[in-house]
């Protein structure tokens, strides 16, 4: 009895977030393709270096790191552009846009000195 | 009409108060840098104590030679013959600020020299610290405490200690750093911003290139955002202040040669990735708790809940026992004992023996902060009125800075902003509500709600209501004295609205007000003395007053300069580590150990070499290949810091390595003397024969002036070493090792004479042998 609550609780959990889902927005659902391709390039960066080793280490973590940094970039633009946080209203876009590339250039001029 | 009024009188205030503020602004800078100057005024222009000697010479090479050579120095002259490799062992950013200064000047062709300029970095950054610190309490509580926190800093003892001109020490930038990465930190977390999150991260990268101190920040930072989570204060904008934040800011530190990939390897920095791990928990619960209904946000709830606790005690097995394999849990030594203030004294005894890293005596605190101790509670206070995330912050960052600061002297200098702040929000607080009474009580009225947009006060007891607007324009003008503590309310996020007036009485009011204006000018007077007094002191040159003037011991540069002049380049010089830094930078001369004390085991060879016996000490310093052994004596003038003072240091660091030396055999009872009733260990070690040799000569009786004893054994000789210099106080001592000789008299009569007896092997030849040979 329980189990079978539990898997239909499941069930209605599952259409209910996708439903939620599919309504936002294309362009946060653009962002959020961005994240899942970073995500996914720093769990096979991590996969090769358990196959092959961490040398050299400073590669392989500014590797993950690259990866990981642009996915949290991106997850601050996606706060920031999101019509529904009613914190950043006053904020424009393209303000958030302009953010988001310096710090990406940033983050990219560090990866790229200490990638060796 | 009225409105008009009002409103062009309000802009009329807030540029007076604009132009007010940077005018105060601009003094305290000046007056942070001129309470500086008073030892360059008092004594001269001179880098003070041991560490800024280094930094000196550091700074010195960079400015000749460059960048590059500098980031691949591999230093010959000292831990011989060891070496330093110092780009990877030195934090770069005070000299490369000062290198970039000193060039910077020098193209727009103003030729200070590097010794000016290394000199002149500590006064010029502290102003920017100060500065900095009006930027941080402005976030906090607003623009009238930000000036009194900032005016506190400029003078705050603790942090003049550290930064008088002459000392070039690291903390001299890093305080700036400190400050100005908080600061941007909560600029981020007020307004959200992914630029000043970019800027943190760069500021963040100072502050590692600058001092080791920058786990507190990685440390404090994480423990803010965990505390502001759990108190249920989570906003977007505290994503965007910390994750950002953690990932440039790991990468930035692994930049720094110093720090590499302990950035990401050590226990100091696990707390920054673990909290980075919750913050990400956090925000996705809050996404789908945005994007669902209650009901199934509940299901949501209870599914995960099940499924995650499984994952997360998995994960955290694997990480304790990861950690715990490590015999330190992965913590450094330093950073272990700060942590359990008793660690270094059972097993590092050099982090131990410095005095810097003793926990203070509760007067230091009364010397250091001032006033700021009986403020630092009421400023707590006023931060929880109302409780922002930038109060809590600074709740936070006294707390932990208050605790550091007990467990190690020179962490007093992280309370020191802490301090400045709370007591600043505190002043200012106060004088908000004392004139604010003033005022009410000489006005009939409280101010205009329109003109004030900062505080809504509602007038509720007060019936009588005269013309706003004029009265409000001439209080301005006859109120400008009391403005500048009272200053521009801009709409910061302390908007108080408080329902019932809070209203003293007037006499209270005028008496609280002068009462506080008396306390800030026992401060000030306070300061000036302890920077006059206490702290400008450079270490290198003593002065003494008596009933014939003024003395001044030179004596250290004496020697130092007598070993740059008398002494070939190649020489090694050996004396304790202490004096390892001036050796190289002022007498050019290559040293075996200096106060970077990174390999313990050398240094404890030079202590075992002072603790022996000449033969044994003759040995150990010629295996080294040392020429002169330099001594610091203070028994004929009195100076304390000597190195008989120092000596059982030397003994239990000696001990600790090479396990022949034991200190009770240099303690009479538990003692330690040097006159009649001391142990043959101690009259017969290095140490105490090449400070006392010839000084029954200055009185007759060799009255130990330190000691206040006169000294066990007076006529003797040395037989391994033999004395080059001694200054003008014999305060430095300078000796040259003997040469062995080279041939032995009555060697060959008596192998011969032994031959011809039993023609026995060499071995019982050396044996028979009694006499020595160096006589």
């Amino acid at each position: 009895m329980g189990r079978s609550a539990t898997t239909k609780d499941a069930h209605a959990l599952f259409h209910s977030l996708r439903s939620a889902y599919a309504a936002t927005p294309n362009n946060l659902k653009i962002i959020d393709l961005y994240i899942l391709f970073a995500v996914a390039t720093a769990v096979i960066q991590v996969a090769y270096m358990a196959i092959v080793g961490s040398f050299p280490f400073n590669s392989f973590l500014s590797g993950v790191l690259s990866c990981v940094g642009t996915a949290v970039l991106a997850v601050s633009l996606r706060i920031q552009v999101n019509k529904d946080n009613k914190e950043f209203k006053d904020l424009p876009p393209e303000r958030a846009f302009a953010d988001f590339v310096l710090c990406n250039l940033v983050l990219h001029l560090v990866i790229i000195n200490f990638l060796g | 009409m009225a409105a008009q009024e009002t409103s062009q009188s309000a802009t009329f205030r807030h540029a007076f108060g604009n132009v007010l503020s940077f005018a105060v602004l601009l003094l305290i800078g000046v007056m942070a840098f001129s309470i500086r100057l008073f030892s360059v005024i008092k004594y001269e222009s001179v880098i003070h104590e041991f560490d800024p000697y280094f930094n000196y010479r550091v700074t010195q090479f960079l400015t000749k030679s460059g960048v590059y050579d500098f980031w691949n120095w591999f230093d010959d002259r000292t831990w011989y013959p060891l070496g330093r490799v110092i780009g990877g062992t030195v934090y770069p950013g005070l000299t490369l600020t000062a290198g970039t200064l000193w060039w910077i000047l020098n193209s727009i062709n103003i030729p200070l020299s590097v010794e000016t300029v290394c000199v002149f970095t500590a006064p010029v950054f502290s102003a920017f610290a100060s500065w900095a610190t009006y930027l941080l309490t402005k976030e906090i509580k607003g623009a009238g405490a930000g000036l009194t926190a900032a005016a506190l800093l400029a003078m705050v003892p603790s942090y003049i200690s550290r930064s008088v001109a002459g000392s070039y020490d690291n903390e001299a930038v890093a305080i700036f750093a400190l400050i100005f990465t908080f600061y941007l930190y909560i600029k981020t977390l007020n307004t959200g911003s992914l630029f000043y999150a970019t800027l943190n991260a760069i500021a963040y990268f100072y502050m590692v290139c600058s001092w080791g101190g920058y786990t507190f920040i990685i440390n404090l930072i994480p423990m803010h955002v965990l505390l502001c989570i759990v108190t249920g204060r989570y906003s977007p904008r505290l994503y965007i202040a910390y994750a950002p934040l953690v990932v440039l800011g790991t990468l930035l530190a692994a930049l720094v040669p110093v720090v590499g990939f302990n950035a990401v390897m050590t226990s100091e920095h696990f707390a920054s990735f673990l909290v980075f791990i919750i913050i990400h928990v956090v925000a996705l619960v809050y996404y789908i708790k945005g994007i669902l209904t209650p009901q199934m946000f509940k299901v949501a709830v209870t599914l995960v809940v099940s499924v995650g606790m499984v994952l997360c005690v998995a994960v955290l097995a694997v990480l304790i026992a990861l950690v715990a394999s490590s015999p330190t849990k992965g913590w450094s030594g330093r950073s272990l004992s700060l942590l359990d203030p008793t660690y270094a004294s059972k097993y590092i005894p050099i982090i131990a023996s410095v005095s810097e890293h003793q926990p203070p005596t509760w007067p230091s605190y009364f010397m250091d902060i001032n006033v700021l101790a009986f403020l630092v509670p009421a400023g707590i206070i006023a931060c929880f009125l109302p409780l922002s995330d930038a109060s809590s912050f600074a709740v936070l960052y006294i707390v932990t800075s208050v605790y550091f600061s007990g467990v190690m002297v020179r962490l007093m200098l992280v309370l020191a902003p802490a301090a400045c702040i709370m007591s600043g929000i505190a002043l200012s607080e106060a004088f908000d509500v004392f004139t604010r009474s003033i005022k009410f009580h000489l006005v009939g009225t409280t101010q205009n709600p329109q003109d004030n947009a900062g505080d809504a006060t509602k007038v509720t007891q007060n019936d009588v209501k005269s013309e706003k607007s004029e009265d409000t324009v001439k209080e301005r003008s006859s109120r400008k004295s009391k403005k500048d503590k009272e200053n521009i309310e801009k709409p910061s996020l302390v908007s108080r609205v408080e329902k019932r007036l809070l209203v003293l009485p007037l006499e209270t009011s005028v008496m609280a007000v002068f009462l506080l204006v008396l306390l800030g000018a026992f401060y000030v007077v306070h300061c000036v003395w302890a920077a006059a007094e206490a702290y400008s002191a450079p270490s290198i040159v003593l002065t003494s007053r008596s009933h014939d003037g003024l003395h001044v011991f030179d004596d250290f540069r004496e020697a130092y300069a007598w070993l740059s002049h008398n002494t070939e380049v190649d020489d090694k010089v050996a004396s304790w580590w202490d004096y390892g830094y001036q050796t190289t930078a002022m007498a050019n001369r290559t040293v075996i150990v200096d106060n970077n004390t990174w390999n313990n085991t050398h240094i404890a060879t030079v202590g075992t070499a002072m603790s022996s016996p000449e033969k044994a000490a003759w040995d150990i310093f010629n295996s080294l290949d040392v020429k002169y052994v330099l001594v610091v004596f203070g028994g004929l003038v009195g100076y304390p810091s000597d190195d008989i003072n120092k000596f059982l240091w030397m003994v239990r660091i000696g001990g600790g390595v090479f396990p022949h030396i034991k200190e009770p055999d240099y303690l009479r009872d538990g003692q330690y003397r040097i006159d009649s009733q001391a142990t043959p260990t101690m009259l017969n070690s290095l140490m105490y024969k090449l400070s006392y040799f010839r000084f029954v000569e200055t009185d007759g009786r060799g009255y130990d002036r330190v000691r206040n004893t006169e000294i066990g054994k007076k006529h003797f000789k040395l037989t391994h070493f033999e004395e080059v210099f001694t200054t003008h106080h014999w305060m430095v001592r300078i000796y040259k090792l003997k040469s062995p000789r080279n041939r032995i008299r009555g060697k060959t009569k008596r192998s011969k004479s032994s031959l011809q007896k039993s023609g026995t092997s060499p071995s019982s030849k050396r044996s028979t042998r009694k006499r020595n040979p160096w006589q």
